[in-house]
């Protein structure tokens, strides 16, 4: 008897939040005080989960359904403008 | 170098493996030359540095990296080959759960070498039989002909659309790897002709359209089904084994066999059922017993994955006893082989006996007198009854086989 075979394969195509908002996780959020705050973009280039990007204003914005809260951002940046606040 | 396309030559289990993966036009090797690992892979490095094999050699940091560049080698559309033994084998236990659950047809020559400690890299088949639920093809093999036969039909049975898994061929250490033998050597245009060049058609890494592979699932997705489907893959190899061997010997002339292959045992009462290179010396064992009007055959396990259930029950319902020789181990179980044919015949209406010996571990030489002696001695027990232990260890040292008696004869 032929056997109707199906292969399946492990494979998927990279898509924004296919296995969930990893924001969830977070316990502290970042603030960025947009009045210190010199467009340095050293907290773009540290950001390990490359969620800061330029927003409208010029400033940079904070994408908070997958930002974890590590707080790398409110370290690195020079001018202290931001701050990790308790959710 | 070998040129002699077309012609016999004489060569090792090795150089036979290295000429299969030549013939079958791989395009990428991955290996690690530390022992255990044989001469396969000087072969290939040799090959493709003189010009004679077109391939990319990635020399790896380890047989874990080995394979894991196969894999990806094979996902971005090249037929792959490489070549482990023992401890090696055991170093890529990881990756090879992932060739096959990517469902990549990589292919490797596995030279069995036992597994230390203590080191020894003689022959017994520990090493492959560990790896038996990793979703590889895994086929043992009786001569360097074979070796090289075998090789080339594989990758025709791996790459098939409905079978889409790795394959290894077992080639018992030092008898075939580094034995000289008489081998057929076919022309390159005569294997072009059976094998065509290898095209993905499930999936295929390509950067212009990403796709990622081996991502997460969770319960309730489709992990449970993927299993499923490598064994219905399996169960469908079984058959295209068949449809390959048959299909190789219209065009070379030479059939080795299927999943099992049968020797003087349609008339026989006793069925002597092994692998690898015990199954030539119980070819040898049979005749000279049949000689002696003993009414036995031989059963050669080609294929232990995918296990022929269904030829094992056929070809064995209604012989009166089998006896089933391992040279591997599943401690206090009994030999891999002897315990899946002993669950295969369980059900069968007027099944045989089945006698289980564990032996020839570490290189310990087996000959046609050891077949014949373990024969006989299943024979022996089948018309006397005495059938108490699941397995029985032969040859031994006598002080540990008189250990073993006692244990026996307590029990």
């Amino acid at each position: 008897m032929e056997l109707e075979v199906l292969i399946l394969i492990p494979v998927s195509k990279p898509r924004r939040g296919a296995t969930g908002e990893t924001g969830l996780w977070r316990v502290e959020r970042p603030i960025i005080d947009e009045g210190k705050c010199i467009k340095c973009w050293i907290c773009w280039l540290y950001c390990p989960e490359e969620v800061i990007s330029e927003g409208q204003s010029g400033f940079p914005v904070i994408d908070l359904s997958f930002c974890k809260g590590c707080g790398v951002c409110a370290n690195v940046c020079p001018a202290k403008a931001i701050k990790m606040v308790r959710e | 170098m070998n040129m002699a396309e077309g012609e016999w030559d004489i060569i090792t289990g090795n150089h036979a493996a290295a000429l299969a993966a030549k013939l079958a036009r791989v395009g990428v090797v991955a290996a690690y030359p530390i022992t255990p690992q044989t001469t396969v892979v000087e072969y290939l490095a040799s090959f493709v540095e003189s010009g004679y094999m077109n391939a990319e050699y990635i020399r790896v940091e380890s047989e874990h990296s080995a394979m894991a560049a196969v894999i990806g080698a094979a996902a971005a559309g090249a037929r792959t080959f490489t070549a482990t033994s023992s401890q090696g084998l055991l170093y890529m236990a990881e990756v090879l759960h992932w060739a096959a659950g990517s469902r990549t047809p990589v292919g490797m020559a596995v030279i069995n070498r036992s597994v230390g400690p203590p080191w020894n890299i003689h022959v017994d088949h520990q090493d492959t039989m560990s790896q038996r639920d990793t979703g590889w093809l895994q086929l043992y093999v009786s001569s360097n002909q074979e070796v090289l036969d075998t090789i080339i039909m594989m990758y025709k049975v791996a790459e098939h659309p409905e079978v889409m898994l790795p394959f290894m061929v077992c080639l018992d250490a030092f008898v075939l790897s580094h034995t000289f033998m008489p081998v057929n050597v076919p022309k390159q245009e005569e294997v072009d002709d059976f094998l065509p060049p290898y095209r993905p058609r499930h999936w295929m890494l390509d950067p212009s359209d990403p796709i990622s592979f081996g991502n997460l699932v969770f319960p309730d997705d489709e992990y449970q089904e993927m299993r499923w489907s490598i064994d219905l893959s399996m169960r469908r190899a079984l058959e295209v084994i068949e449809e390959v061997a048959e299909e190789f010997s219209e065009k070379f002339g030479r059939y080795h066999g299927g999943a099992i292959m049968k020797y003087r045992i349609s008339d026989a009462d006793y069925v002597i059922l092994t692998s690898a290179t015990l199954a030539s010396e119980a070819e040898v064992a049979v005749d000279m017993m049949r000689d002696e009007g003993l009414s036995i055959g031989l059963l050669k396990l080609r294929s232990f994955r995918p296990f022929p259930h269904h030829s094992i029950r056929e070809n064995l319902q209604g012989k009166k006893g089998v006896i089933v020789i391992d040279r591997s181990i599943s401690f206090s179980s009994g030999g891999p082989i002897g315990t899946e044919v002993r669950s295969s015949l369980y059900d069968v209406s007027g099944a045989p006996a089945v006698v289980n010996y564990i032996t020839g571990l570490g290189g310990r030489d087996i000959t046609y007198n050891d077949v014949i002696a373990m024969s006989k001695d299943a024979i022996s027990r089948i018309s006397t009854g005495r059938l108490r232990k699941p397995y029985y260890w032969h040859k031994l040292k006598q002080d540990y086989q008189r250990i073993e008696l006692a244990e026996e004869v307590v029990s």
